[in-house]
């Protein structure tokens, strides 16, 4: 896969997918993401995968997550109203430490809302989604390329933390169609696999790293996987110390691993006067919005959290030091800009341009905000 | 003179099968899943299942709790969802050998439309459904399977609702393998088990269980034993004829023994197929 191609974002999420070492894949049919389902249904077979068709939402998520529970590496796709059915068995990849990759392509909402129109209205469900304090990674690309790379990423992230990833995009990313190069991925990351004597074997009991090595039915351990809380031997206990280290474990595995899971773009941050943060659709027409006002004059610049969750927050405050505005271009009532606003408290003023009427954000927009704001 | 040896290996031993550190068990005394435990486990002996190519997935409920028991890999998941995470795992690892407890509320309740499309798919995998008429875990709520005018802790003044017949369906939906046995005849339970599991398919062996404490009390039916000998005068056999049951029993029987057992393409089979023409085309 050395030449350019063209290739849908969606597509693009299926190919980044099989080159990770993705071979399960469970889904079921929603508007606007089941391109995903199409395509993997035809290249997994294949690859000597799996594809299967479900009978509800719930069911894909259970069957993805039970793939992965046997050892093979696993994704599912949605979107809006089946990413919320989705959630209560991406609590259990949670809650289990279960590696799994779900695409959910934003469409306007709530209930059925906007089925085949771009939004961004997903961000705060795709934190904190499921019951529960719960880890969870999101990536948010925004080109088809950076959906190919992201979604190996994801796979790379879930395998080595131990941990569902959501990958989030909107509609209009996902049904884009751009020339990119898909490159093989130069790294492919495989759980941490269980090893030695069962005798000496605790399931849940992790070393400095938080993440404890992972056991393959049939390689002898023998263990027990539970939704309910559990001890290191991975049986339930509602003892309250044993309770809270497991959940200082959970909660705090991800923060242990910033460095891996931190990426961010900065785009002509230094010297801005206004700092817009986006991400996807806003994200590329906050870049076009960029260059129209370089040329007349007035300096802004972009930070664009690729992963979105785990908040990048000290990568803002440094990026936003010295601005005198900051705008959140949001395809929504105003989500991540609770989390701006959270970050940058009192530093600099933070504004949000929201557009929810199942239109995309134009740089003309952005542009005619930070006009606004640069006065 | 013929000797007959039983050597000690071949000799069924649950504590073999078992996960001792874990005991004492949660279940209330008189429960029925002990006795489908144990049933289950001989089956899987006698079968020679290793317990390391072993998966048991089960749901919320007593009987989702049931598995943890069983020294092998068990899975114990959320309501209602086993089957599909037990289809995943399945189709990950064929090698496995996975069975499915589920109980009448995890199948036939909210994890009904996993169920009906299990029956339909027909991948090689086994649901013991331990059925004993009531959600045990929450209380003793009516479930599909709470016979009429019988007492829960949301039907105060006697259920209403027809019961759901768990064979029945798997039977219209499609499944290969269907039998219904209950906790009363342990050997008889072992082999629905021993013929459910060694069927090439998705097969269904429905389990008549009792609650005792929660169900049996609420709608004094007796201790645990005169529960169990309730069961023997409900019960119809294969083939016998109607008139055998008991008249203060006739409005509640349950019928046991084999109702379907019949071959059709295997769901991992046909997907192989799919791979092979996959590869085909592709070259």
């Amino acid at each position: 896969m050395s030449n350019p191609t063209n290739i849908q974002g969606n597509a693009a999420a299926a190919a980044g997918a099989i080159a990770a070492g993705c071979r399960f894949y469970a889904g079921y049919p929603i508007t606007p993401s089941s391109e995903i389902a199409e395509q993997m249904a035809a290249r997994l077979p294949k690859a000597g995968g799996t594809f299967i068709q479900m009978e509800d939402e719930l069911g894909s998520m259970a069957a993805t997550v039970g793939a992965s529970l046997g050892g093979v590496k696993a994704m599912t796709a949605t979107s809006g109203p089946g990413f919320s059915l989705k959630q209560e068995n991406l609590g259990y990849a949670a809650m289990t430490e279960t590696p799994c990759v779900i695409v959910n392509v934003m469409r306007g909402g709530p209930s059925t809302g906007l089925p085949t129109r771009p939004a961004q209205a997903d961000i705060m469900q795709a934190r904190w989604g499921t019951h529960g304090d719960h880890p969870i990674i999101v990536l948010a690309p925004h080109t088809v390329r950076e959906i190919y790379e992201e979604t190996i990423r994801a796979f790379n992230l879930a395998e080595a933390l131990r941990t569902p990833v959501v990958v989030l995009y909107d509609e209009t990313i996902g049904h884009l169609v751009e020339t990119v190069t898909l490159k093989e991925p130069e790294e492919i990351i495989t759980r941490k696999w269980a090893e030695g004597p069962r005798e000496d074997y605790l399931p849940y009991a992790a070393g400095a790293d938080m993440i404890p090595a992972f056991p393959r039915p049939g390689d002898g351990y023998r263990t027990h996987t539970t939704g309910l809380t559990h001890d290191e031997r991975g049986f339930p206990t509602q003892d309250p110390e044993k309770v809270a280290a497991f959940m200082e474990r959970l909660l705090g595995k991800l923060e242990t691993h910033r460095d891996l899971i931190e990426k961010n773009e900065l785009v002509e941050t230094d010297g801005a006067d206004v700092l817009i943060v986006a991400i996807g659709t806003p994200a590329r027409a906050a870049k076009s919005a960029i260059r129209e006002l370089r040329d007349e004059g007035i300096r802004a610049g972009l930070f664009r959290p690729v992963t979105l969750w785990p908040f990048p927050e000290e990568a803002l405050k440094a990026a936003a030091k010295g601005k005198r505005a900051v705008l959140v271009p949001e395809m929504n009532a105003g989500q991540m800009i609770l989390e701006v606003e959270r970050v940058l408290a009192g530093e600099a003023p933070v504004t949000g341009l929201n557009v929810f009427n199942g239109e995309p954000i134009t740089p003309a927009q952005i542009a005619a905000a930070v006009k606004e704001l640069a006065k | 003179m013929n000797e007959i040896t039983v050597t000690s290996a071949d000799a069924f031993d649950i504590r073999d099968w078992l996960r001792l550190d874990l005991m004492p068990h949660f279940m209330c005394p008189g429960c029925g899943h002990g006795i489908a435990l144990r049933a289950l486990l001989w089956a899987c002996h006698e079968l020679g299942i290793k317990k390391d190519k072993l998966a048991i997935v089960s749901g919320i409920g007593c009987s989702g709790r049931t598995g943890a028991y069983i020294d092998a890999n068990t899975f114990h998941t959320t309501h209602g969802r086993p089957l599909a995470f037990a289809t995943g795992l399945k189709l990950a690892r064929p090698d496995l050998t996975v069975i499915v407890i589920s109980g009448d509320g995890d199948s036939l309740a909210i994890g009904g439309n996993h169920m009906i499309h299990a029956c339909r798919r027909n991948l090689d995998m086994t649901l013991m459904l331990l059925n004993n008429e009531v959600y045990g875990m929450t209380g003793g709520q009516v479930s599909p399977t709470t016979s009429a005018e019988r007492f829960t802790t949301t039907t105060p003044a006697g259920n209403v609702e027809p019961v759901f017949d768990a064979c029945k369906l798997a039977e219209g939906a499609g499944a290969t393998f269907a039998g219904r046995e209950a906790t009363l005849q342990t050997p008889a339970l072992k082999d629905l088990l021993k013929a459910a599991i060694s069927h090439k398919g998705f097969s269904v062996a429905e389990v008549i269980s009792d609650c005792t404490e929660i169900f049996g009390r609420k709608n004094a039916m007796g201790n645990s034993a005169e529960m169990v000998l309730r069961q023997k005068h409900a019960m119809i056999p294969e083939r016998s004829p109607d008139d055998r049951v008991p008249e203060p029993f006739k409005p509640n029987p349950f019928p046991t023994g084999v109702f379907v057992d019949q071959q059709r393409p295997e769901y991992g089979e046909l997907y192989d197929q799919v791979r092979k023409r996959a590869r085909e085309r592709s070259k």
